[in-house]
């Protein structure tokens, strides 16, 4: 329908700027009920104290919520994203019919910019920065991955698909992604018999939740859970982890363990 | 370039394509447009000033119960409407401190492991809404949403009596994608060297997609999703409705009442003043007091051997859980575990903490007129727990709460559809204690047979109605 054009459209046009101040009260105007109704809610859920957000985010909640335009728009940029990351993490089931398996996953994680080493050989297959790669990973098509470095990429819960057929896996690098969350280590149970050394350091999206469903790898020999920045409790998450997993050497640094004085007064 | 002025309603086409539109003759078109649309039947103005917190005076979809399964039928309905402002839904709860309800009384946890293929279905789609949840429930400029998802999964124990249900049971749920696993005596021992497995012939474990969550949060990620979809939220309880009646007669000369809600009277909290929502459609998700609501509107009200004599099967069942501590016990690793005596216990927080409950048996069932707590209850739990776990022998009780099952007497199995003889009444409830992890496959569900006329992403149509009229129940064997 013809109201739905995006404010973008009249800031493209060649009109002076009284033309576009006109045109900016004219767009699709909210009524005044369902903008009280936006904005009572966001008062009442947050029970933390937070620091009033910038200027550039609360000019675009201000103006999402009196323009259906504005709305979209922020709809859109948010459907582009995870578009992006959808794309980076679709499974790679051409590939997989026609090469095999250790071929698609082999691709998939050069597509990363990952790195990964074949059973039985020595050198790793590595992407450079800008994402080439050496090709001869290809005629290696019948040796399964035995370890797998894709930290500072953007796997995710659904790239996992493309690595469940090697169950040959050994180490796994994730640290530093961003999109690996609790639900990507309930999924590793896939390698509970072979992976002995998983790092997972520095995942901002990683909570205790996903910690506990790490008891499934009963090979762990080596688990890395340092600076994940969601644990209050380091230091009692490294002991449980241990006790859990009684064959696994856990690495916790990056943590401050030090004691938080608090200014409240107690008596007697 | 075509710049179009829209009033309070997105649907009115605009006649008026003009660019200049800053005269003086088209804005009074456009006050005497407006001031127009507000006289016609079916706008919100009034010339009286009225109390605030009422409901609408007309909405499309009124929701009673704001529970979880209420709040995402009504985001769901938001989600799937095909126009801004399509539907207008308003959700009717009683109880604004959410003191008696089901949703936040709960255990908060999600298993597949069940027996009907059709429940294993709605915990696997609950549990990929569950991971992406920030796809679906974000709002803007709000906190993203964190669930506090434990992925510990179920450890479900079986003696020798019960170990062929879990067997076949284990074939049905592979057969429909989850991902269980099976473990003989010496494996569970492997696994959980702090189980006693006296008794224990088979234990079945679900590898993924289960555990426990925060079933608040989720509540207010729907609420606050929905809000600022638009969803009109009223504190009040519906008292009543008013309906016609359409009286038809069968081949055999019996005469059957049809009838169809025109307003539904929502009475406001501590007060006499009431509203009269004219609504289209009315959606019994009130949980645990579904039967209450099902009969002002005189289901089950009519003579014995007819379809208006079978009330809804669904009454508050009291459940107590008891917060224990036991510093040696079970560590990161504890599943939720339930033993073949109905006994389940599951982590609680990192500090030694379990939360523990069992089922009554039928005879022994508690009084549901309030919440207290019955301590020597847990006089009956305990033996269980301390054969189970020999570490539990040293355990103190520090806390417990008792909540209300939406239990279904007939199959303790959700009742999902319409109702033959009230034509505008929409039934989901009757979870019997797993209405919170079913819940966002439920909602859509119902938006789905709601504005679509059908289910298209997963049939529910096993749970209707029909079942109770024709005394064909659907039982669940995996009843926690």
């Amino acid at each position: 329908m013809a109201s739905r054009f995006p404010i973008l459209c009249i800031c493209l046009s060649p009109f002076s700027l009284s033309m576009f101040c006109v045109s900016v009260c004219q767009l699709m105007q909210r009524s005044c009920r369902q903008v009280t109704l936006l904005a009572a809610p966001s008062r009442y859920w947050s029970s933390i104290p937070v620091a009033p957000p910038s200027l550039q985010p609360r000019l675009l909640l201000f103006l999402s919520q009196r323009f259906h335009d504005i709305e979209t728009i922020l709809s859109w940029s948010s459907w582009f994203k995870n578009r992006g990351l959808r794309q980076k993490n679709f499974f790679y089931g051409y590939t997989q019919q026609n090469y095999g398996d250790n071929i698609a996953a082999a691709y998939y994680i050069l597509s990363l910019k990952g790195g990964f080493r074949f059973a039985g050989q020595s050198e790793w297959f590595r992407s450079d920065r800008r994402g080439k790669f050496n090709w001869d990973f290809m005629n290696h098509r019948d040796t399964s991955i035995e370890e797998v470095d894709v930290s500072n990429t953007l796997i995710n819960y659904t790239g996992l698909e493309n690595l469940v057929k090697q169950r040959g896996l050994c180490t796994l690098s994730v640290s530093g992604c961003a999109e690996v969350d609790d639900w990507f280590l309930s999924r590793l149970h896939i390698f509970q018999d072979t992976l002995e050394e998983l790092d997972i350091s520095n995942c901002p999206r990683i909570s205790v939740g996903g910690l506990a469903a790490l008891q499934k790898l009963r090979g762990l020999r080596r688990l890395d859970v340092s600076s994940l920045p969601r644990l209050q409790n380091p230091g009692l998450v490294a002991i449980l982890l241990e006790e859990m997993l009684p064959h696994c050497h856990v690495t916790a640094i990056g943590y401050d363990h030090s004691l938080i004085y608090s200014h409240t007064q107690t008596d007697g | 370039m075509i710049l179009s002025l829209l009033g309070r309603s997105a649907l009115r086409p605009n006649r008026n394509n003009n660019i200049f539109l800053n005269t003086d003759l088209e804005n009074q078109f456009k006050a005497f447009r407006e001031k127009a649309a507000d006289a016609m039947p079916g706008s919100d103005w009034t010339p009286f000033e009225k109390n605030r917190s009422l409901p609408p005076e007309r909405a499309d979809i009124v929701i009673v119960g704001g529970g979880v399964v209420g709040w995402s039928i009504a985001y769901w309905l938001k989600q799937k409407e095909m126009i801004r402002d399509g539907v207008r839904v308003l959700v009717v709860e009683r109880d604004p401190t959410y003191s008696q309800a089901s949703t936040v009384l709960s255990a908060g946890g999600i298993r597949q492991q069940f027996s009907l293929p059709e429940n294993i279905h709605l915990s696997m789609i609950s549990a990929d809404f569950m991971r992406n949840i920030n796809e679906h429930l974000s709002v803007l400029n709000e906190d993203p949403v964190d669930l506090q998802f434990n992925h510990s999964g179920y450890l479900f124990l079986a003696s020798e009596k019960v170990a062929h249900i879990m067997e076949e049971n284990y074939r049905t749920q592979r057969y429909a994608g989850a991902k269980v696993s099976l473990l003989s005596t010496t494996q569970l021992k492997e696994k959980c060297p702090w189980i006693n497995t006296d008794g224990v012939v088979l234990a079945s474990y679900g590898l993924e997609n289960e555990g426990w969550f925060d079933p608040w949060m989720l509540l207010n990620a729907f609420r606050r999703k929905a809000i600022s979809m638009g969803v009109y939220q009223c504190f009040g309880e519906v008292t009543g409705f008013r309906y016609t009646t359409n009286t038809m007669t069968t081949a055999e000369g019996d005469t059957v009442d049809f009838r169809r809600i025109k307003y539904a009277n929502v009475q406001m909290p501590n007060s006499l003043e009431y509203q009269p929502v004219e609504c289209a459609i009315v959606v019994n998700a009130a949980g645990a007091f579904s039967g209450k609501v099902a009969e002002m509107m005189g289901i089950g009200l009519g003579l014995k051997d007819t379809i208006a004599g079978i009330p809804l099967p669904v009454e508050p069942r009291k459940r107590f859980i008891y917060v224990v501590h036991c510093p040696n016990g079970p560590g990161l690793d504890t599943p939720f575990l339930v033993d073949y005596s109905g006994v389940y216990f599951r982590r609680e927080g990192l500090g030694g903490n379990y939360i523990a409950g069992m089922s009554p048996e039928e005879e022994e069932e508690p009084e549901t007129n309030n919440l207290e707590v019955d301590h020597q209850f847990f006089q009956k739990i305990w033996p269980h727990l301390a054969h189970r776990v020999p570490a539990f022998e040293c355990l103190k009780v520090t806390s417990a709460w008792a909540g209300f099952y939406d239990y279904n007497t007939f199959d303790q199995n959700g009742i999902v559809g319409m109702h033959p003889l009230v034509n505008n009444m929409f039934f989901a409830t009757g979870f019997s204690g797993h209405g919170l992890q079913h819940s966002p496959a439920v909602g859509r569900a119902m938006a789905e047979l709601i504005l679509d006329g059908g289910f298209k992403t997963l049939d529910l149509s096993a749970f209707s109605f029909k079942r109770i009229m024709t005394k064909e129940p659907m039982l669940e064997r995996n009843i926690v």
